[in-house]
């Protein structure tokens, strides 16, 4: 066993002490994130709580060597600082870099333990340490994959070829084989770092088929898989504070991934193995003669200003085209004639969980004004105009009704019950899943087609103007 | 079995239902910031990898902590330091309406 983290000396529990508050403190932290009014006081209370735990852990009468710390805890606030101060548009990546650095960092110790031990180290401990090294590994390099495709360094359409699936599992069977023969000899020669670079493959592997659309859920487990790496090197380093940091941010990220999934009516194994929006045989056949009804931004901007209750959706296109400040003019314009204007937000809107409710607090729009999707459908009956804005599969209404659908039984905001629906789009095309959108052709659907910063930015000034 | 291990399964699955009943309470329009914190709070593997780069061993080991430290203590920075600024962002209409 590890004794010389567990040395125990009156420091030492001043140590211990500090760390039961810190996790008390990351409690409450959490629960009072859990309203906007108290989310904040819920960030300083968990700064407080980290900072204790890492000022006092200098009293750990183990340490001995002090100056590579210091170098690299001023080289983790240089990082650190400009990953904080990031545009609103660029936290998805961001995020999926947090993600990459919280399971290198767990990567390494557990890599730093193994050799620490051995030879002198038993069939469990074994057990652990691999466990822990491959998950993080793997997860490391699907973050950096995932921060990749949204950075749109690398393509976001899902990167696929044949028998990808097999030769995935191969790769993590060698994994799953080379831990095994470590086990019973911890000793074997160039296994371990073996190991260690086929999960980074895998990782890689894992990520790399994945659409842009199932980026909420991928992010979303991908911050399970870190966190679950932390608590496993909790188990490896006996520490408790690792072990019940891991587990909330594991079962934080699991929640979301949950909700992501059911958000688009699929399952964890489709998401990551189902290369989505790939192979699609679009629904072929009745290639009729669709009529499209389009308008200008000056008749939209007339309908708007004429209607008394306006949902607007958004979805990534939004974020895309960088047309939320433009949208904010529109909902004040809108909003100062009287119009109730309500956002409602599809739990997989852009690329992940909350992505939009962020960027519209970002543009000004107050956040009484957004609502979830169950509650934009309840008052979608009553609803003039619904305003779609870059967003397309989570108000395609083949979801409701065509089997035969990739989407069928993906919950919709249902925006075809409004009275009208009105399509910010650049081109019929359909999105990155590829799938039709009967939507489009409705007799009370009206396309806009064009860029949606200018489109909106012309129904502002329509609308501005029109008031003079 | 390593003595501790049990004990560190108790909080594991303690802390686990826990994080389950509190965060599943936060509102989907803080999903975001949510991440943002949960791997702020992540980063207090800093405090095991400060051990590893600090304590008597070999140069492989300050090195791996070393970067471990780097890592996880600007995951910490950068995530409190995001979330504050997200947080600060949300607010009611109020002052809006006419």
């Amino acid at each position: 066993m590890n004794t010389s983290i567990m040395h125990l000396s009156s420091l030492q529990y001043l140590t211990d002490f500090s760390y039961i508050i810190a996790i008390a403190f990351f409690i409450l932290s959490l629960k009072w994130l859990s309203s906007p009014a108290t989310a904040r006081r819920g960030v300083l209370i968990g700064e407080i709580g980290a900072a204790m735990a890492v000022v006092t852990t200098f009293f750990n009468p183990d340490l001995v060597r002090f100056k590579w710390i210091l170098i690299a805890l001023l080289i983790g606030l240089i990082i650190g600082i400009p990953l904080g101060m990031v545009q609103m548009t660029a936290v998805p990546q961001r995020t999926a870099m947090s993600h990459a650095f919280g399971a290198l960092a767990a990567a390494v110790i557990g890599i730093s333990e193994y050799y620490m031990r051995i030879p002198h180290i038993n069939k469990f401990e074994m057990t652990e340490i691999s466990l822990e090294v491959i998950i993080g590994a793997l997860s490391f390099t699907g973050s950096l994959i995932a921060a990749g495709k949204l950075q749109e360094w690398l393509p976001q359409r899902p990167i696929v070829y044949k028998g990808q699936n097999y030769i995935s599992f191969t790769v993590l069977g060698a994994a799953a084989l080379s831990a095994l023969i470590l086990i019973f000899n911890p000793v074997a020669p160039y296994l371990f770092p073996a190991m260690v670079i086929i999960s980074l493959l895998f990782g890689v592997m894992l990520v790399t088929p994945i659409g842009g659309a199932d980026m909420p859920t991928v992010i979303a487990l991908l911050n399970a898989y870190v966190g679950l790496t932390a608590a496993l090197l909790g188990f490896v380093l006996n520490s408790k504070v690792l072990v019940v940091a891991g587990a909330l941010d594991g079962s934080s990220g699991f929640i979301l991934a949950v909700i992501m999934c059911k958000a688009m009516n699929r399952s964890f194994t489709n998401v990551l193995f189902g290369a989505f929006g790939q192979i699609q045989v679009a629904a072929k056949g009745e290639e009729e003669e669709k009529v499209v009804h389009s308008a200008s931004p000056e008749e939209a901007a007339a309908i708007l200003g004429a209607s008394n209750t306006v949902l607007v959706v958004p979805g990534y296109g939004m974020a895309v085209a960088q047309a939320q400040h433009r949208v904010r003019e529109l909902f004040d314009l809108l909003t100062k004639k009287g119009i109730d204007v309500k956002f409602g937000i599809h739990p997989v809107a852009g690329r992940m969980p909350g992505h939009m409710n962020v960027l519209l607090a970002e543009a000004d729009v107050p956040y009484d004004k957004l609502i979830e999707m169950d509650d934009a459908n309840g008052e979608m009956p009553q609803t003039d105009v619904a305003l779609i804005i870059g967003a397309n599969d989570v108000v395609n209404p083949a979801a409701k009704t065509d089997q035969s659908s990739p989407i069928y039984g993906m919950p919709v905001i249902e925006v075809d019950k409004a009275r009208t629906v009105m399509v910010i789009k650049r081109s019929l095309n359909p999105g990155f899943a590829g799938i039709d959108n009967p939507l489009f052709y409705l007799d009370n659907t009206l396309m806009l087609f064009g860029d949606a910063k200018s489109f909106v930015g012309g129904i502002v000034k329509e609308l501005s103007g029109g008031g003079d | 079995m390593p003595e501790g291990f049990i004990s560190n399964l108790y909080v594991f699955v303690l802390a686990g239902f826990l994080g389950f009943e509190v965060i599943r309470r936060v509102s989907p329009l803080l999903h975001t910031p949510l991440m943002a914190l949960t791997n702020a709070l992540d980063a207090i593997v800093v405090v095991a990898a400060i051990i590893i780069a600090g304590r008597q061993g070999s140069q492989l080991s300050l090195i791996l902590g070393a970067i471990a430290v780097a890592a996880a203590f600007s995951n910490m920075i950068g995530g409190f330091l995001i979330t504050d600024r997200m947080l600060r962002m949300f607010k009611l209409s109020g002052r809006k309406k006419q």
